[in-house]
């Protein structure tokens, strides 16, 4: 991003290539107790690409929300480095957006307001917050909703609403924890078609965690899987299914499809697996 | 139920309040007109009326009822500004640290169950009868339920709020004045309800241990001479100031904070 233009929203088309946005070395986490440490995370070492679309699988308790909370610089790792575009990364900020598994939208603002928030916090002038914030009322669908508060919106909504609020400050990562767990099986899908559709047209770095394995076989373009006690990187694994990718419900009949989920969910479950049929994965 | 329904029960709880209101009318107009007490101790409501009109012509000792009443909220406005601007500040700085909490507990936790006339005598000491030590004396007890009304809420607001702020760009100081701020101020317009009421009770004592104006000094004089009826008047005036002052913050909540209690979380 160095080299790029004045913001404009969707700048990041300027990499031809996939430099490392994200670097975590040697990463880890324990909760000290009177007398002794419990890992909660141990020696995670991990890449994202500028435009990587990653989801992370794991069981409950493996800690998946606390590597995200270290990304987001919510919380400092006992031991290990976080790098993002190549220099340390010590607090929260503006460069790695989050979405949270409840919208956490201002409640007391509109709709309109939430997403200008961020763009007010960078010191962007009115007359450009303005226009960007209509822009990404747009982008999500929520124009005639501009003026309601959050509690008077669907729970889709509002996560569309989160989700263009964190992409309005332009962030070079965007990390996503369980953002559409709580939302309807139907709404879900739209959910998910709606976030492809924005990463192919903005190409950011987006960190997903999801218990659900067809959700990340249906976004992720890479995919890993995490084990308990303590919480480490057990697969690593590029998303066959990403390159021909038509639609959601398409993607389902595939055979592909079901070996891969088989093969996730087994690999959560912490199964040897070493499947022959799986051998074009690599 | 349809909001249908819940109008027609908040219809009919307003008529079982008007009901009430009645009653006890009745049994005041029935129980004067048949000389069923002595009129020193209960006068009937139309001499009260009487008194009333009186008093609005001609004053109480020499000052007008609207002077009695303005010198009294004046007192109390004074009051309940500098305890605003004091008690949220602080509250909030003792909600974010524990440690700054631990300082001052102990000092609001020693004074806030002591009776105000207890130490009001020591204020009138160091600061003389006039209004200041009122003032001093009414913003102690203003303080208190603000500020733990403050504490309490800022130590409510959502760890993941301040979170989703902070990686939205805002700053440390950003995210107490847009954030922590606004997600407090419907509690703590809760808690300067709570301190309007216990500063009210405590104006009224304090005007009546020493003062020579106001509506809770006109109550005690007039109680002095046994013209029920002046009490009467004085308490009916409080009454009804603390329920008008009251609805209007309560309208006040209702317009600005409608998102409370509704969002889902």
């Amino acid at each position: 991003m160095q080299t790029s233009a004045p913001t404009t929203a969707h700048s990041s088309m300027a990499h031809n290539r996939n430099p490392t946005l994200i670097e975590l070395k040697n990463i880890r986490l324990a909760y000290s107790q009177e007398h002794h440490d419990t890992p909660i995370l141990d020696d995670i070492n991990l890449q994202l690409d500028a435009d990587d679309f990653v989801c992370l699988l794991g069981p409950s308790g493996c800690g998946k929300s606390s590597l995200l909370n270290i990304l987001a610089g919510f919380q400092t790792p006992t031991a290990g480095e976080v790098m993002i575009d190549s220099q340390p990364h010590t607090g929260p900020s503006a460069k790695v957006g989050v979405v949270f598994q409840h919208h956490n939208l201002f409640p007391w603002m509109t709709i309109a307001k939430n997403i200008e928030f961020g763009l007010k916090m960078k010191g962007v002038e009115k007359s450009e917050r303005k226009k960007l914030v209509s822009d990404y009322l747009n982008l999500v669908g929520l124009e005639s909703s501009a003026h309601l508060l959050p509690y008077q919106l669907s729970g889709g909504m509002k996560q569309r609403a989160a989700i263009a609020r964190t992409l309005a400050t332009d962030p070079q990562a965007i990390l996503m924890d369980e953002p559409f767990s709580a939302l309807d099986a139907l709404t879900r899908e739209n959910m998910q078609a709606h976030l492809l559709e924005l990463w192919q047209k903005t190409k950011k770095c987006i960190f997903f965690i999801t218990h659900d394995v067809e959700e990340a076989l249906l976004l992720g373009r890479r995919i890993l899987v995490m084990h308990a006690n303590p919480g480490r990187m057990v697969v690593d694994l590029q998303n066959p299914l990403s390159s021909y990718r038509q639609s959601i419900q398409e993607l389902k009949h595939l055979k592909e499809f079901h070996d891969l989920r088989s093969y996730l969910i087994s690999a959560i479950r912490n199964k040897e697996v070493n499947s022959p049929r799986l051998g074009w994965l690599r | 139920m349809g909001p249908r329904s819940t109008y027609k029960k908040h219809v009919l709880a307003r008529g079982v309040s008007f009901i009430s209101v009645a009653f006890i009318l009745m049994i005041w107009t029935v129980s004067t007109h048949f000389k069923w007490v002595d009129p020193v101790f209960l006068p009937s409501p139309q001499s009260v009326w009487q008194t009333f009109l009186e008093l609005l012509r001609e004053g109480y000792k020499g000052i007008s009822l609207s002077s009695h009443i303005l010198d009294s909220l004046y007192r109390l406005f004074i009051a309940l500004i500098l305890a605003l601007f004091t008690a949220v500040p602080l509250g909030i700085f003792c909600g974010i640290s524990k440690y700054v909490l631990a300082f001052f507990d102990p000092i609001i936790e020693f004074y806030r169950p002591l009776p105000p006339l207890a130490y009001y005598a020591l204020l009138v000491l160091w600061l003389g009868i006039d209004d200041r030590s009122k003032v001093a004396l009414l913003f102690l007890s203003a303080f208190a339920p603000l500020f733990l009304a403050t504490v309490a809420s800022v130590q409510r607001v959502p760890q993941d709020r301040i979170n989703a702020a902070r990686s939205l760009g805002a700053t440390k100081p950003k995210v107490l004045l847009y954030i922590i701020l606004p997600s407090c101020l419907p509690d703590i317009i809760t808690g300067l309800r709570t301190a309007i009421g216990v500063t009210y009770a405590t104006l009224v004592a304090a005007e009546m241990v020493a003062a020579t104006s106001g509506i809770g000094w006109m109550v005690l004089d007039a109680s002095k001479y046994l013209r029920s009826d002046i009490v009467f008047v004085g308490i009916i005036l409080m009454g009804g100031i603390a329920i008008l002052m009251d609805s209007l913050i309560r309208l006040y909540q209702h317009l600005q904070f409608s998102w409370v209690g509704k969002q889902d979380s």
